[in-house]
């Protein structure tokens, strides 16, 4: 019998916030809680909302004897890295034209940043023996760091973004501290629908980084996670990808299908390389290849096939695209809607943000006080930096949740 | 210039290349011994009619929700999963210090394995610990362990090529002396049998070795779920802190839907719990949370028991035409009079065999008789089927007598 564990000095890892939230929330009892933290797009009626073309195409993959369940190929299923590529650049794109754009299936999408993180650690820049920085932008999705660090990144630095009194992106600070990065820095940029703050830069601001991306020789890449759920129209949300690509830069950008599919389970993701010459993509595939042998060693093909499926077919697209509007359109509605209801309430600060702003997630600019008193006294559970997910504002809801915010501003805490 | 100008190609997984080559072969004669996941006697791929069944359970049910899955995995999945490999009545189980991680098949189980191992095992952050591989072994446990970190991978003795057979000698002698103390022992669960795990269960425990499993074939090896699962079970029973890897891929036929799970053995639930909170955040810094639909498919069929049994048939199917091959091949290659000792091709379980021909003579079917196999000798039974098995002994026989 051994006589200690080999365990014994492994510490216990302190619960993830969002875990505490969601477990706190969930022994709440209270009949008006609200849980605004989420990451899933929810309907009206509280409840993950399923693209019905997404459960058609399901059914269809499930009765269709031809297809197997065969190892698919490392990098993924051919026709959907190819059309999610499309999906990302425009099919006419300069580069998918010269084919020096690189497209790896992956699982989900932090699966790409990881991956993308460890091809980038390896072989990026390997005549500077590049190690690091990555910035990523104040304030970021949660495991975002974690991840650069567990692929070894340790010099993981924050660009500042979030105006927290305009309620903008602050692109003089966000310049400025770009402007000061070490030549080959890699950026993490939100294409659209920033996580967590809805905040994101206009097509001028674009432009302009464009230029101290070039400059400085930073590499960007790029977070799109919901491509066509911000503007409602795929090619809008994806224009800043589209426009460094016009410009000859090379550029990474990791991809997720889960939210413009209802697909979270499935964890369909993509990893997307725009490389300046068609004579590095072989070599740099074959790395990728390589690393996805330790990683993974093959995605899963459930949600790849119903994405490549509606995306290969002019139908499904046309459908798609309007399910997607459709998605979009609700988030603004429920924007506006809040908007009007936090107007005539006569609730203090600034808050046409809303409306300006598209996507799922938006700051409310509460502080952590304001915040701690919402989940206690309203029962209403945002992010720590006071984010929500509009989509879990519903009609039930609306009155009671803007009620909250205004109580939150104004109640002596 | 792009900031990719110097990566150079990796060099080509052979066993890919094989294939490729084997596709690009016009010969009518051609086999495929390369590939890596059942063929039926058709040489076609198999669904096994369970999974047909539980996929239109699922794909009907409109109550299933559609949100991400809890970072460790499906609860149902990770229990039934670990019951499976440990055997129902576990008293590890029972005493509950016994926890799953639902991984991305089984590299994915062996990468969560090997990422917690190189930052808690033997001190923090010990890259210098010593893994132990067996020689020969599938090669990418080389490359989920050094890519996790792990600076000194090891061989132990296992197989003899001119012996055609277990080097018990030399694989107890490892163990016994050269094997550094504290280090990783990584066994293939169901290659590890019963004699062999009884002596190396006693020097592990000596010389304080971790034992990682590989639980690739359990119930396609031997048609026996419990046989299959007979190292691993013994080596909990002895009172081993464990982790097993354990992939679906092959006995659920599966292999595009990534179903593995991580059982971590512990000596009691409170290191348990400690492991598993570790465990989440490695797995959300790498896949976030892993994929529903197979976890789910092999969750209502462990669960249901008209449905297990129905599994069970599948598998015991799949395993019976490979033991078949394996007796059919040894006879004929005995009938032949094919020099050299072909018991190993019935003493060696799971789809794989190591035929201890040697890389010339591999050349030769591959080139002259248009046999394909990997370099090492190894062979896929399921390529093998009642149609091509004559052509395949005599191409070896040919080999054999023709090449040295």
């Amino acid at each position: 019998m051994t006589t200690h564990s080999a365990f014994i000095d492994t510490p216990t890892l302190p619960l993830n916030p969002e875990t505490k939230l969601l477990a706190a929330f969930k022994n709440d009892t209270h009949p008006d809680k609200v849980y605004l933290a989420g990451r899933e797009y929810l309907g009206e009626d509280g409840q993950i909302s399923v693209l019905p073309l997404t459960w058609k195409i399901k059914q269809q993959i499930g009765s269709d004897p031809t297809l197997g369940t065969e190892y698919p190929p490392g990098l993924g299923l051919p026709e959907f890295t190819r059309r999610v590529t499309d999906l990302a650049l425009g099919k006419d794109s300069q580069a998918i034209v010269e084919n020096r754009v690189l497209g790896v299936q992956t699982v989900g999408f932090m699966g790409a940043v990881r991956l993308g993180t460890e091809l980038l650690r390896r072989w990026y820049n390997r005549s500077v023996a590049w190690s690091g920085p990555v910035y990523v932008a104040l304030p970021c999705h949660d495991s975002l760091v974690d991840t650069l660090k567990a692929a070894g990144i340790l010099d993981v630095r924050q660009y500042r973004y979030w105006n927290a009194e305009q309620r903008v992106v602050s692109m003089d600070k966000l310049t400025e501290d770009l402007e000061q990065a070490p030549e080959h820095s890699v950026v993490m940029l939100s294409a659209s629908a920033h996580c967590p703050t809805g905040a994101d830069l206009s097509q001028q601001d674009w432009s302009a980084l464009a230029e101290v991306m070039a400059s400085r020789k930073l590499l960007p890449f790029f977070l799109l996670p919901a491509q066509g759920l911000c503007l409602g129209d795929p090619d809008q949300d994806a224009w800043p990808l589209r426009h460094y690509a016009s410009l000859g830069l090379e550029f990474l950008c990791a991809q997720s299908f889960s939210h413009s599919f209802s697909l979270y389970g499935e964890r369909v993701g993509h990893l997307l390389l725009v490389l300046k010459q068609n004579s590095v993509l072989l070599a740099v595939q074959s790395q990728a290849d390589s690393l996805v042998r330790s990683l993974w060693a093959r995605p899963t093909v459930l949600g790849a096939r119903v994405v490549a499926t509606v995306l290969g077919n002019p139908a499904y697209l046309a459908e798609w695209r309007d399910a997607i509007r459709g998605l979009a359109e609700r988030c603004l509605l429920i924007r506006e809607q809040l908007l009007e209801k936090l107007r005539l309430l006569g609730t203090p600060g600034r808050w046409d943000h809303l409306t300006q702003q598209g996507g799922l997630y938006c700051c409310t600019g509460l502080n952590a006080e304001q915040v701690r008193f919402l989940a206690r006294k309203r029962h209403l559970y945002l992010l720590p930096d006071g984010c929500v997910n509009v989509t879990a504002i519903n009609r039930q809801n609306l009155e009671y949740v803007a009620e909250s915010i205004y109580l939150a501003l104004t109640s002596a805490l | 210039m792009s900031v990719f100008s110097e990566v150079p190609q990796a060099a080509p997984v052979a066993v890919f290349k094989l294939t490729a080559d084997f596709r690009e072969d016009t010969d009518p004669r051609k086999v495929n011994l390369g590939v890596g996941a059942y063929r039926t006697d058709d040489c076609q791929p198999w669904v096994l009619p369970v999974v047909k069944k539980v996929e239109k359970i699922i794909v009907e049910d409109q109550s299933l929700n559609h949100e991400y899955l809890p970072i460790l995995g499906l609860p149902e999945f990770r229990c039934s999963a670990s019951k499976i490999a440990l055997g129902e009545e576990s008293p590890a189980i029972k005493e509950k210090r016994v926890g799953g991680v639902q991984c991305l098949g089984g590299t994915g189980a062996l990468k969560v394995g090997a990422e917690y191992l190189r930052r808690w095992y033997n001190g923090n952050n010990n890259t210098g610990t010593p893994v132990y591989v067996s020689t020969p072994t599938w090669e990418n446990h080389n490359g989920v362990f050094v890519d996790a970190g792990f600076q000194d991978i090891r061989t132990y003795r296992y197989w003899e090529p001119e012996k055609r057979g277990l080097a018990l000698g030399g694989f107890l002698a490892d163990l016994e002396v050269r094997l550094a103390e504290e280090s990783l022992f990584m066994a293939h669960a169901q290659l590890l049998c019963c004699h062999l795990t009884f002596a190396s269960g006693l020097s592990l425990q000596r010389r304080s070795l971790f034992p990682f499993f590989d639980s690739a074939y359990q119930g396609f090896a031997s048609g026996s779920l419990e046989k299959d699962a007979w190292a691993v079970r013994y080596f909990v029973s002895q009172g081993f802190e464990i982790f097993c890897a354990q992939s679906f891929s092959k006995n659920f036929g599966l292999y595009n839907e990534r179903v593995g799970n991580l059982t971590v053995v512990a000596n009691d639930g409170e290191n348990l719990a400690r492991v598993l909170s570790q465990m989440e955040k490695i797995v959300r810094t790498t896949w976030s949370n892993p994929p529903s639909q197979g976890a789910r498919l092999v969750a209502v069929t462990l669960t249901t028991p008209e449905l297990f049994e129905e599994w069970k048939g599948n598998v015991k199917t799949m395993a019976d035409r490979v033991l078949l091959m394996r007796a059919q091949l040894k006879a004929k290659l005995q009938g032949l009079g094919t020099p050299g000792t072909w018991d190993h091709i019935t003493q060696q379980i799971g789809m794989f065999s190591f035929t201890g021909l040697n890389p010339k003579q591999v050349e030769f079917l591959i080139k002259e008789k248009h046999v394909y196999l990997m370099a090492s000798g190894r062979i896929n039974m399921c390529g093998l089927t009642s149609k091509n098995i004559d052509y395949v002994a005599e191409s070896i026989h040919e080999a054999v007598t023709k090449i040295q």
